[in-house]
């Protein structure tokens, strides 16, 4: 710069420098990462199919609906378990959805100050990070104890119902259910937060300018804008419930004899599998797969129709891909 | 103030009435609708809380340096603690991170930096979410069908295996996200400057995304810390330390976790034993928070 | 195409660039019937045009006229985004830029670039400097100082920055932050500067020190200036095209464009009719 007009050659070599073409490596990696990560999901499928074959060549379909479950003559049937995780897992939604949905909008709107729902908000993220085996262990000494006291009064007063009569056990279905609400709870309270956040302002403001109350306008407005998300976080909580394992395992039970009763031990496939693989031989292992397999399936399936709902609400509110 | 038609009497006329009537019942629905929402949304603190003090009050009394050094007790008997089943989720924790996260991180890289719109990385994307999804129960049943079937027993690197993919999913989603948090101005600078790929990522993009993905990582050791049903047919349980004596160590022998022995011990009819369980649990609690709150704190030193 | 009436043939633009310079102008880039596409729609028509060496030419008209989308072909930064093609060639001293036998990255070590908002790497005034010494495998430490001193005070920074070499990048104010980009450019000594909008986001002082900063670097680099802004325009460069709707409308030496201009859009643009 020292000297006006710098002459060309100044320059160590002109035009562009040639540099040798190089692999990258690096991509090469990440491609087999990536090719690994999709192969993990197929190999997980194929693993258990494989070990589940003896048993799906031997009870085929039946194997859905049959409800006897007996090691001793090898006579096996998931449809007690089948019925026992989609039960439990819709009776947990019953009590989830409201208690979740309601945090969720206690978190989007400001009620309290912002101090309160942030400690609200992180302690429904710290529901979410307890290990499912303490919630299991706390659901013993807990659930159980209240619900052997408070069972009886429920199971009288509402026994014109049938699913509410009978003796009450304190492993049952209704235990099991109220712990997987718990734990499902954060699931649905974050991902309807989410949605709740993302409906543009300006509706709310219009529906306030109309006069509507607050309440009026989360009823008539903010919420039928983000009942997609909110659609999307109940399967995704379905999902999860259904897959749960160690709290459920712990709670329920697992008897496999098939009852419409709430208050009485029942099973859930992934607490099938918990409960009895390590002691299973030849075909239990077998149909234990069949089992797991079935599981694996109906999750994939549910998680596949939440996660393309909230992909649709996502594309429709925010406009990623 | 002294006109006939002060505000206050036009504002009189106008809150009288019917409708002010309905306005007032419409006022006060809000009102106690506001006050059920808070009502359930602080009901849920309820069983936290319940959860918390009772791991706290039963946990504590025996959380002493004894818990930590020594091992299981036998049926009935008193004594001892858990220190190999600390050394066992501790163990498997690590080597289910050495698995997931340069999977994770690399495909994240791929998905991101590479091809973001093409069908491979719309399809990891997906089988990503498709992973979180799955029960934890079938890592391990497929751990079960690939380790342990084939090295023929019990062991940490099946555990490893199974929590492995387990949290594969979480630090790969996280990953993703850190990198698309990245500004593309820094990208399109160092390309600029006649960076290649490699350079760019390497010396750019991973260590701007690197507190979020700390942040991923610390959230999938709370999580692979804390479960059971994928351990439950890979590793086993131990009443014994590992004896690490060479590599067949890893693969040889089952070994104990803090989940499973919360899990074992948790239906026994021994005071000490389930005392031993509620142990186990606050350590667990204890060691989830501390990943968790670390987790957040990485993340947000960011600016 | 109605182009070859539009643009002055390469011959006669060149006599006209050297008849008013003392010593003749070597063309350094030569744009040869050039279009772009981002997908289906078409960005660039048949643009042809060449920028001499050690000049400041000028790239003007309004937004959406692929004044930067030309630009950013210079160095291919185009590539970077999905769905573009282009056809028709770029060529520097001679070679073209889409060989494909040429490295794009040696292409990006011979054309710098300066952003619109100034992006500096969130590390230190130093790290920022000597970032594209760096890759392309500079590990001498005695050769990167060299370079960080020659490189702050060609960008006019040295004085200020000279003291804080070590700290984060992100503590100086926005002007600076620019002049770091611009010396982070230089840095790897390339032929050409692209620089897009530099002065966008900054206060009018620190656009003049920007300005005054081009003026003094057309000694030794060839510039390429996209602006929206005319009188920068007339302030700084030597030539000055103007597009309009993807199409080279005019090409000229900037006094000439100002003062008379041939085409009834340039005139209507830079009377400020439009745009």
């Amino acid at each position: 710069m020292a000297d006006g007009n710098v002459p060309p050659s100044a320059r160590a070599q002109r035009g562009i420098r040639v540099i040798p073409r190089r692999i990258d490596v690096f991509r090469i990696f990440c491609w087999a990462a990536s090719v690994a990560t999709v192969g993990v999901l197929i190999w997980i499928g194929v693993t258990i199919l494989q070990a589940a074959l003896p048993a799906i060549s031997k009870f085929g379909l039946g194997f859905l609906t049959n409800v006897a479950w007996n090691p001793v003559r090898e006579q096996y049937g998931a449809g007690a378990f089948l019925y026992g995780t989609v039960v439990s897992s819709f009776i947990a939604l019953i009590f989830a959805l409201p208690l979740g949905l309601s945090v969720a909008i206690f978190l989007s709107e400001n009620f309290l100050p912002s101090a309160v729902r942030q400690t609200v908000r992180f302690v429904v993220e710290m529901l979410a990070a307890i290990p499912s085996v303490v919630y299991g262990l706390w659901g013993i000494f807990v659930v159980i104890p209240l619900v052997q006291k408070f069972g009886p009064a429920i199971s009288e007063t509402l026994g014109f119902i049938p699913i509410f009569r009978g003796p009450v056990i304190g492993n049952s279905m209704f235990t099991a259910s109220l712990v997987l609400a718990l734990m499902v709870l954060p699931t649905i309270t974050a991902i309807s937060r989410n949605a709740l956040v993302a409906v543009p302002n300006t509706l709310r403001e219009g529906a306030y300018a109309l006069g509507a109350t607050r309440w009026e306008a989360i009823f008539g407005v903010i919420l039928p804008s983000a009942s997609p998300g909110i659609v999307a976080a109940t399967i995704l909580a379905f999902g999860r419930a259904m897959g749960e394992t160690m709290a459920v395992a712990m709670l329920i039970g697992n008897s496999p004899r098939f009852t419409t009763a709430l208050f009485q031990p029942a099973g859930t496939l992934a607490g099938l599998i918990a409960n009895q693989f390590n002691e299973a031989e030849g075909l239990q292992v077998s149909s234990l797969m069949y089992a797991a397999l079935l599981l694996m399936v109906i999750t994939l399936f549910v998680n596949l129709a939440g996660e393309l709902v909230l992909r649709r609400t996502q594309r429709m509110t925010l406009g990623v891909r | 103030m002294t006109s006939p038609n002060t505000p206050t009497q036009v504002s009189d006329k106008f809150f009288s009435g019917k409708k002010h009537k309905l306005a007032v019942l419409r006022s006060l629905g809000n009102r106690a609708l506001t006050i059920l929402c808070c009502l359930l949304a602080l009901l849920t603190l309820v069983p936290l809380f319940s959860l918390v003090f009772l791991v706290i009050k039963n946990g504590l009394p025996l959380l002493t340096w004894e818990v930590f050094s020594g091992l299981p007790p036998a049926a009935g008997l008193k004594g001892g603690g858990f220190g190999n089943a600390i050394q066992g989720t501790f163990i498997m924790v690590s080597m289910a991170l050495v698995l997931a996260i340069p999977l994770g991180v690399l495909s994240a890289i791929y998905v991101n930096e590479y091809e973001p719109y093409s069908r491979l990385s719309n399809t990891v994307r997906f089988v990503a979410k498709l992973l979180t999804g799955i029960p934890s129960i079938m890592a391990g049943l497929f751990a079960y069908g690939v380790v342990v079937l084939a090295f023929g027993s019990f062991s940490a690197f099946a555990g490893a295996v199974a929590l492995g993919i387990l949290i594969l999913p979480t630090i790969l989603l996280t990953a993703e996200q850190a990198l698309l948090g990245v500004q593309t101005a820094y990208r399109e600078a160092s390309y600029g400057l006649g960076a290649t790929k490699f350079q760019t990522i390497v010396r750019v993009v991973f260590p701007e995304a690197l507190p979020a993905i700390m942040t991923g990582i610390m959230l999938a050791v709370a999580r692979a810390a804390g479960e059971t049903a994928p351990v439950l047919f890979t590793a086993l349980f131990s009443q014994y330390w590992l004896k690490f004596e060479n590599l067949d160590s890893l693969v040889n022998q089952p070994v104990a976790s803090l989940s499973v022995l919360i899990y074992n011990f948790s239906t026994v009819p021994f005071e000490y034993q389930l005392q031993l369980a509620w142990t186990a649990s606050l350590v667990l609690l204890i060691l989830v928070t501390i990943a968790n709150v670390l987790g957040q704190l990485v993340f947000s030193k960011k600016p | 195409m109605s182009n070859d009436a539009v643009n002055p043939s390469p011959t006669a633009m060149h006599t006209a660039a050297t008849s008013s310079q003392a010593q003749p102008r070597l063309d350094l880039l030569s744009v040869r019937d050039f279009s772009f596409y981002y997908g289906s729609k078409q960005a660039l028509f048949e643009v042809s045009m060449d920028i001499p060496e050690r000049q400041i030419t000028a790239l003007i008209g309004p937004s959406g006229c692929g004044k930067s989308t030309l630009l950013r072909n210079f160095n291919r930064m185009n590539e970077l985004i999905d769905g573009t093609r282009c056809e028709g060639d770029i060529s520097l001293l001679g070679r073209s830029i889409f060989d494909p036998a040429l490295e794009v990255i040696a292409l990006r070590r011979s054309i710098g670039m300066v952003f619109q908002k100034s992006n500096p790497f969130p590390k230190s005034i130093y790290e920022n400097v000597v970032y594209g010494l760096r890759v392309s495998g500079e590990k001498r430490k005695s050769v990167l100082d060299e370079a960080v001193e020659r490189s702050l005070r060609g960008a006019a920074l040295w004085d200020e920055a000279k003291d804080r070499l070590s700290e984060s990048a992100m503590g100086l104010s926005g002007g600076q932050m620019q002049r770091l980009c611009i010396a982070r450019a230089i840095a790897v000594q390339p032929e050409v500067l692209l620089m897009d909008e530099p002065c966008s986001a900054l206060d009018p002082i620190a656009t003049v020190k920007i300005e005054e900063l081009i003026n003094e670097l057309k000694r030794e680099f060839t510039i390429v200036l996209v602006t929206h802004n005319m009188q920068q325009a007339t302030r700084c460069s030597d030539r000055t095209a103007f597009f309009y709707l993807g199409k080279l409308i005019e090409y000229d030496e900037t006094n000439r464009i100002f003062s008379n201009p041939r085409e009834k859009q340039t005139e209507d643009y830079i009377t400020g009719r439009f745009g």
